[in-house]
């Protein structure tokens, strides 16, 4: 389909910002795999700290470049589906406003006044443009939600005995998510956070801080996993010649994620106060919820597989598996997804074994949850984001891909480094690795008292892995950019590959619909939250004025010791 | 509606490993006595570092978190000891792990956490704070003492 210069450029920009960045994120990704293995015995290196790095590499790998890549591709889906642009005016709204949080949050960061990690739990303090970026990136990122219903409701209207195409469907449901889990974190941001680091408000109570934060915090693993579901779903069996198993499942499957995502988020508390074990244990078992749409895709997607390898002649039982287009140039993104998918049944073999309550004591905070999510976020959802990029910049300006033998083979490189990495931070983190830690002062030194030649043998392995991954990452960044700076040779078009479903069922209203789902969604939300801020407000005690990350007195305190 | 005969296997698996994982879960639980700390209402007492000796074999300690060390930072029992463990943090949020003994907590300001532990083998046991607390982060680290070399 044919779209305008400006969608174009809109789209261009929302891809290529954070593929920039990455060279920053995915930089400091090597670094702490650097420190982290004893290489270093410093706190910095070329003026970066570790923490400070870690601080840039969660930012704008995991919040970045998802958020800006999720509403690139949500406009692309629908102006694709719908053979409609969304609104200008708006699609250039949202992009100021991601854009401006996103500089005010990197400015605060490489100044150092922001070296508190993604996560931000207060009573470690960022400068306020921080928590202003943040608010601003997340505002910027609801704008098109409103825009893409007013555009489903007019096709809706023309059409209401028509299914939703899957794709649109899967891009709302996201949505939704990310609107009602980004408020908890807009609450906490602008009138718990803000106000106190600016000393309007004097203490911050630290626990519900938290419980809001995981509020937001599980479901926002969804908002990265469903662009990726989206395109499992949707693309994949159509680049991989075959065809979808089942649509009606994808449906089911989405919608269990719009009720499950959200009233979760208190596994990321198992082991903090205040909660009682009661509340944990439900949202814990509402996780095990979670495991059932991701069961249903697992086995769909690898149907969907099967009947493409079978399509190609494939025989036997596991015949289909070699006849993948594994290594064909021109259909890369089937190399991205399935290394994507690979490392994805690590990821969430894993992610059972963190959810699941008291096992949680023994990996909680350990490198063995890096060693998890690179194995989710950096996995499936990373290769996606980087694959679908560079798919869509391709097509749209209609240029051929920069050194398209490299590009074929970056996702198994990355899988390749990944695999080892994650296999050297999970074994670590058995062994007792902390996470967060620049381990290269202390535990990984052998100078130091606190020496832990234990850790020598796991944090090598992941360093390894650290290096391979970065060539990997490089390499993309060399062919994406590549791919910019050459000559178009056809008409552009804005092209998403569209599989058929193999079982293409009859529509069913109860799954074509939101309502019903909204109100299921906020009643165990209801059900899930209230038990856990009754618990937090009753059982802590006084809040936590403000600290920086070098001095063990707060703020208030320093001031009152100036005046006599 | 008529549902695929291999849809309907994949979701009877589905949800008996999903059966099977809860039921683990208790059944360890159980058998085990492994649990998640426990939570109690905040109380100004827990705030001051203290070991308590109840009798020969039972210990509270009273570990408090600030940046960047624990005390009481080296903790002496005997063999066979019990010891509860009541967590809090002085400033920001701290991370409380005995690895070895599988104790995860966080040590969040203004809340008290509280696990228990035995410890039926001679040895010292890192405490290792997991959680970022600033600059000094990586320098927080305290030990329990267990009979080694003698209990003093
Ligand atoms: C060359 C590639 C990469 C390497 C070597 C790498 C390495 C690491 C390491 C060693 C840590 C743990 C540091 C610590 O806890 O002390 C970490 C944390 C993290 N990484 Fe990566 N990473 C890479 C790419 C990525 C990508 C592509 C993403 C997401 C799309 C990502 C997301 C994260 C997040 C969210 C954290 C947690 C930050 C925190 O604890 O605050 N990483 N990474
Ligand atoms: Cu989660
Ligand atoms: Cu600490």
């Amino acid at each position: 389909m044919q779209v305008s210069k400006t969608f174009k450029r809109i789209i261009y920009l929302e891809l290529a910002i954070p593929v920039a960045l990455l060279i920053i994120g995915i930089y400091h990704g090597l670094m702490q795999t650097v420190y982290r293995a004893g290489v270093l015995h410093q706190t910095s290196f070329l003026k970066l700290d570790y923490y400070q790095g870690l601080t840039l590499h969660g930012v704008i790998n995991a919040l970045v470049l998802t958020t800006f890549f999720a509403v690139a591709f949500g406009h692309a889906t629908m102006a694709f589906y719908f053979k409609k642009e969304p609104n200008k005016k708006l699609m250039w709204l949202s992009f100021w406003l991601m854009l401006t949080g996103v500089l005010l949050a990197a400015a605060t960061m490489l100044m150092g006044k922001a070296s508190v990690l993604y996560t931000f739990y207060p009573p470690l303090k960022a400068h306020p443009l921080f928590y202003l970026g943040a608010a601003l990136l997340i505002v910027g990122s609801w704008v098109p939600l409103f825009d893409w219903v007013r555009m489903y409701n007019a096709w809706k209207k023309e059409h209401p005995e028509t299914k939703t195409p899957l794709a649109v469907l899967g891009t709302l449901i996201n949505f939704i998510i990310w609107f009602m889990c980004t408020l908890a974190v807009a609450y906490e941001v602008l009138v718990l956070l803000i106000p106190w680091s600016m000393g309007w408000t004097k203490t911050v109570n630290v626990n519900l801080a938290r419980t809001l934060f995981w509020f937001f915090g599980h479901a926002l693993v969804y908002f990265w996993l469903l662009p990726a579901y989206i395109m499992f779903y949707t693309i994949l069996p159509k680049v991989a010649g075959g065809k979808l198993y089942s649509d009606l499942a994808g449906r089911i499957a989405l919608f269990l994620f719009l009720i499950f995502s959200i009233p979760v988020g208190v596994h990321h508390q198992y082991s903090d106060p205040t909660i009682t074990r009661g509340v944990k244990f439900f949202h814990g078992l509402l996780t095990y919820g979670v495991a059932i749409p991701s069961f249903i895709t697992a086995f769909t997607i690898a149907a969907s597989l099967e009947y493409a390898g079978r399509k190609r002649g494939a025989k036997g039982l596991f015949g289909w598996m070699a006849k993948l287009p594994y290594l064909n140039k021109d259909k890369f993104l089937f190399g991205y997804f399935i290394c994507g998918l690979i490392l994805f049944i690590f990821g969430g073999v894993t992610g059972i074994i963190n959810s699941s309550y008291s096992l949680n004591n023994v990996i909680h905070n350990t490198a063995w949850l890096p060693g998890h999510f690179h194995m989710t976020v950096a996995g499936p959802v990373f290769l996606g984001i980087v694959g679908m990029s560079l798919y869509l910049y391709a097509r749209m300006s209609g240029k051929k891909i920069f050194m398209p033998s490299v590009n074929a083979i970056i996702p198994y490189l990355w899988m390749i480094g990944m695999l080892i990495f994650s296999f050297g931070m999970s074994w670590g983190g058995l062994r007792g690795e902390p996470r967060r830690t620049n381990l290269g002062i202390s535990y990984l030194n052998p100078e130091s008292a606190q020496f832990r030649p234990d850790w020598v043998p796991t944090t090598t392995i992941a360093l390894l892995g650290g290096v391979i991954m970065f060539l990997a990452g490089m390499l993309f960044v060399v062919v994406f950019f590549g791919t910019i700076f050459k000559k178009k040779t056809e008409e552009g078009q804005l092209d998403i590959p569209v599989a058929e479903a193999f079982h293409d069922e009859k529509r069913v209203p109860l799954f074509d619909r939101f309502k019903p789902w909204l109100a299921a969604m906020i009643v165990i939300i209801l059900l899930a939250y209230i038990p856990a801020l009754i618990n937090v407000n009753k059982n802590s005690g006084p809040g936590a004025p403000r600290y920086n990350i070098d001095n063990p007195m707060p703020l208030e305190n320093k001031t009152e010791t100036v005046k006599p | 509606m008529k549902i695929d005969k291999f849809e309907k296997r994949v979701l009877i698996i589905t949800l008996s490993v999903i059966g099977l994982f809860i039921f683990s879960l208790l059944y360890a639980k159980n058998k085990y006595q492994t649990d998640l700390p426990e939570c109690l209402p905040y109380n100004k007492v827990y705030t001051e570092p203290k070991i308590n000796k109840i009798d020969s074999t039972t210990y509270q300690v009273f570990s408090v978190a600030s940046m960047w060390q624990f005390e009481p930072g080296e903790i002496y029992v005997p063999v066979g000891s019990e010891v509860d463990f009541y967590l809090t943090s002085k400033d920001v949020v701290h991370g409380f792990n005995i690895a070895q003994k599988n104790v995860n907590m966080m040590a969040v300001y203004g809340s008290i956490n509280k696990t228990t532990v035995k410890f039926d083998k001679p040895g010292v046991y890192d405490i290792v704070c997991h959680e970022y607390c600033g600059v000094g982060h990586q320098n927080m680290r305290a030990q329990v003492i267990v009979n080694y070399p003698t209990a003093k």
